[in-house]
């Protein structure tokens, strides 16, 4: 289960509707021990894509250290589909780096609707995703 | 040279559970080579399967500086420096 601040899930939600046409992208940070996601990085889609995303590296880098610096981790990745479900496509299925991270879809071809899945050795599974504060 | 190396979530199972561990070289590639050497399960995770590049779904950083934008494996490092490895992060609707 992956859990997200209130404030978390209104910042993906915003960056992923600024990113529109393309795609767009971010990283989440929490405690991989309970799947609480309390912070959001919004990154830079070095695809510049309506149809694919590419974590920015350089954004990557300074949101791991930040969430380090925390004492927190970095536990899962968000990416919107601009005119399909979110559901994982066999592209983020054969590029998922870390099967211990939550991939959070964010379909922006309606009303945004955001799910979460783990992806392990090709096996995707949906997890429910609640708000929590803290 | 003896430098810091910080290791992504996915890639700790393969050193212990470390984030951080210490390796030498004078380059980028040897640091990575020496790595690989005491870590033998990052093997084929880093650098790609001859060992002459890094392997394509891995960003690599000296610093604040992607070593692809600097001399890739022959980039010098220094005591100090720090080098960190990333997965690349990607997809999309395809």
């Amino acid at each position: 289960m992956l859990t997200l601040t209130p404030g978390t899930h209104v910042r993906l939600v915003g960056h992923c509707l600024d990113g529109l046409p393309d795609e767009a992208c971010g990283l989440l940070g929490g405690d991989p021990a309970t799947g609480h996601a309390s912070l959001c990085y919004p990154t830079r889609n070095q695809a510049a894509s309506a149809r694919l995303y590419e974590v920015h590296p350089l954004d990557h880098l300074r949101a791991d250290r930040d969430a380090e610096s925390r004492g927190l981790q970095i536990i899962g990745v968000f990416h919107s589909h601009t005119h399909t479900d979110a559901y994982p496509s066999a592209t983020d299925v054969a590029q998922a780096p870390d099967p211990s991270w939550h991939y959070v879809l964010v379909s922006l071809k309606a009303e945004p609707v955001v799910r979460s899945y783990r992806i392990d050795d090709g096996k995707i599974a949906e997890e429910p995703v609640a708000l929590a504060a803290g | 040279m003896t430098v810091e190396v910080r290791l992504p979530t996915v890639l700790r199972q393969h050193a212990g559970g470390q984030s951080v561990v210490r390796a030498e070289g004078a380059t980028v590639g040897e640091v990575l080579e020496g790595l690989v050497r005491a870590y033998p399960g990052l093997g084929g995770q880093v650098l790609a399967q001859d060992g002459t590049a890094l392997h394509r779904f891995v960003n690599v950083y000296l610093n604040d500086d992607d070593v692809r934008y600097l001399e890739r494996l022959d980039t010098k490092v220094s005591d100090e420096d720090v080098v960190s490895i990333l997965p690349a992060v990607a997809g999309g609707a395809g």
